[in-house]
């Protein structure tokens, strides 16, 4: 039996319990919505408004392209490591080669203080 | 062949909101859906590592960060102006093109199916394995060093502007 | 009959999940209760009391969720209408999903039928969890963003940098167990797990790869946001970070994913390196001591054993991660990122290169 219709069967099954999970307070719980109560809450004072404009530390984004580029690196490592025995010493050397050219990148980005959060 | 048309309604109309869709988080999240859909075509075609690599770099990393530029630049949804009304024309004219180039790409190539059988291994980690770290080694290498480049172009721009 | 065998396999898998995540809301409880000398959740009557006993775990089992359900749904006037219930189903969907292939035990022989117990029988099982728990980082920044609001917003986008590097880490920890097992297949990694060290100890992963065992279960927690990784919902910073803006079942939901979470890293450590349904020295036709001293068992009863025996482990894991939680203090930023960047990431790179040169050394010799 093809084991991805299993998947299917557990993403379908999944899909709708979760969806009645969401949905269950709407279905079930009581409706009165005031003004006070639909604001946004920030501690009690009136909010600030909208995110408009507001901008955050661009650390964020360089560990976001970090995690792209290690987790390609990581990937590739898979199919790698399952033929591993096959490939022998040469697959080592193969990938060592590979990681190494990453491992200047960690310790480039390591050495100009990248990874530094103050 | 019913699988493919599923997914192709669902698909198509997924990848047109991404285009079409005023506000960019949408968009995102609509193209997440698309590669999605995309990597369960992989699975209908047997190449199972490609799908799950799809998943995992295209939908789970790729999208994240194109999430992370939208959100921290916090892009708003687009009004329509003028420029972009002459700019909407030209990207309609270059797509109608494309779409008749590929009607005539697919038209040509109609006699030889593609959905022949592959070898009886076809898609599997190992048999993909086997050739990334044979016949493709080379480009398996270079691509440590274009994600090196990415890795210190970013950190480069990154520090420039702080 | 194989579909409805498959049926079978994938609902009991989706109940242990749901269940353990109910039973662990109430060990979490009662728990954290015992460890700060509390009394904790201690009332659990129906109808005012109509039982002359306390019902105990049934408190939180079914009166916890049934509370949330029944509370009121509050969408935010400012907040994105769509992406405010979108973010909590797709947090949950990824995470709920994963169990579908981890095995829970070894065949059931019925009536003719050699039924492995396994829901989805998919030999990239380890690629599939990786491929859903980066799928699973979407409802911490969707919710986060969706609410319009700066505490959720800030523990979104938190959320999910500490999501994203904590995967790296746990993607590497995982190649060094396939660089030994040589396969992706959960099934076949548990099944390997099943023979003997020496001919007296069993060859569970934590032998071979304790270091790779290290890096997945601090990275796994990390991945579930819970103390002391809980930056993105830190109360005291952020109210509850990227889920302040939300109400009744939603807020549930995220909460329960995280639960899902602790499950889901249990379960890889279960299966991966504690030999997952494996009971030492038992295998399909009874018990084999060393030393040649065996008894022979029923084939159904080596099933439910083996099945017990994963369910035991599974519990166990998740009871560690729950005594780690309200153990430790939570850590800053800063040293949330450098344990991940800086220790944790060198760390399984240089395990997964001394497992590769271990594996060519004493090739062939890996597993006895």
């Amino acid at each position: 039996m093809n084991p991805y219709l299993a998947l299917l069967m557990s993403f379908g099954l999944c899909a709708l319990v979760a969806t009645i999970m969401v949905c269950a307070s709407w279905v079930l719980g009581p409706k009165n919505p005031t003004k006070t109560k639909l604001e946004i809450f920030e501690t009690g004072n009136p909010p600030l408004g909208s995110l408009r404009g507001v901008r955050f530390p661009i650390k964020f984004y360089l560990t976001a392209i970090l995690f792209v580029v290690f987790d390609i690196e990581v990937v590739f490592m898979y199919p790698w490591a399952v033929v591993f025995r096959q490939l022998g010493w040469a697959g080592l050397a193969e990938m060592a080669v590979f990681v190494a050219v990453l491992a200047v990148g960690l310790a480039y980005v390591w050495r100009v203080g990248a990874l530094e959060w103050e | 062949m019913t699988l493919f048309w599923i997914l192709a309604f669902l698909t198509v109309p997924a990848a047109l909101t991404v285009v079409l869709h005023r506000n960019p988080v949408y968009s995102a999240l609509a193209l997440v859906f698309t590669l999605f859909q995309v990597a369960i075509m992989f699975v209908a075609l047997e190449a199972y590592l490609i799908a799950f690599l799809q998943v995992i770099i295209y939908a789970g990393a790729i999208l994240v960060l194109i999430l992370f530029a939208i959100m921290l630049l916090s892009l708003e949804p687009e009004e329509p102006s003028p420029e972009r009304s002459t700019m909407r024309a030209w990207g309609w004219g270059v797509a109608a093109l494309l779409m008749l180039e590929l009607g005539a790409v697919a038209s040509m190539e109609h006699g030889a199916s593609p959905a022949q059988a592959g070898p009886k291994d076809f898609g599997s980690v190992t048999s993909v394995a086997t050739e990334l770290f044979s016949t493709h080694l080379l480009p398996f290498e270079l691509t440590s060093i274009l994600l090196l480049v990415a890795l210190v172009g970013a950190v480069v721009l990154a520090r420039r502007r702080s | 009959m194989e579909v409805l065998f498959t049926f079978g396999k994938v609902v009991f898998a989706f109940l242990i999940v749901l269940q353990l995540t109910l039973i662990l809301l109430w060990v979490e409880r009662k728990g954290s209760a015992l460890i700060q000398d509390r009394v904790g959740a201690n009332r659990a009557n129906i109808f005012g009391g109509v039982l002359p006993f306390n019902l105990g775990i049934v408190n939180t089992w079914m009166a916890d969720p049934l509370k949330l359900f029944h509370k009121e749904d509050i969408v935010p006037e400012a907040a994105d209408q769509f992406l405010h219930w979108f973010a909590p189903w797709i947090a949950i969907l990824p995470l709920f999903v994963t169990f579908a292939v981890i095995p829970f035990g070894d065949v059931l022989v019925a009536g003719g039928y050699t039924i492995n117990l396994q829901a989805a029988e998919l030999d990239l099982g380890i690629l599939y969890i990786l491929a859903m728990l980066s799928l699973a980082v979407y409802g911490v920044v969707v919710g986060g963003w969706a609410s319009n609001s700066r505490y959720s917003f800030l523990g979104g986008v938190r959320g999910t940098a500490q999501m994203i590097s904590y995967e790296i880490p746990m993607g590497l920890a995982l190649v060094s167990v396939v660089l030994t097992y040589g396969t992706i297949d959960f099934q076949q990694i548990a099944r390997d797990q099943g023979e003997l060290m020496f001919g007296i100890l069993p060859a569970w992963g934590v032998f071979y790869q304790p270091i790779a065992l290290v890096v997945l279960f601090i990275a796994g927690m990390a991945e579930s946001k819970r103390v002391p990784f809980d930056l993105p919902e830190a109360e005291s910073e952020l109210v509850a970070g990227f889920y302040t803006e939300y109400s009744g079942s939603k807020q549930s939901v995220f909460m329960m994913a995280d639960f899902v979470e602790v499950a889901i890293v249990a379960a890889l450590v279960t299966t991966l390196f504690f030999g997952g349904w494996q009971v030492p020295y038992l295998y399909r036709d009874g018990f084999q001591f060393p030393g040649g001293f065996d008894i022979a068992l029923p084939s159904l009863l080596v099933t439910v054993l083996q099945v017990a025996s994963f369910l035991v482990k599974l519990f166990l894991f998740c009871w560690l991660q729950i005594l780690v939680r309200w153990s430790l203090p939570r850590l800053r930023y800063d040293q949330l990122m450098e344990l991940g960047w800086k220790r944790l990431l060198p760390l399984a790179l240089i395990n997964v290169a001394v497992t590769a040169v271990m594996v060519l050394l004493l090739d062939g010799r890996t597993i006895p």
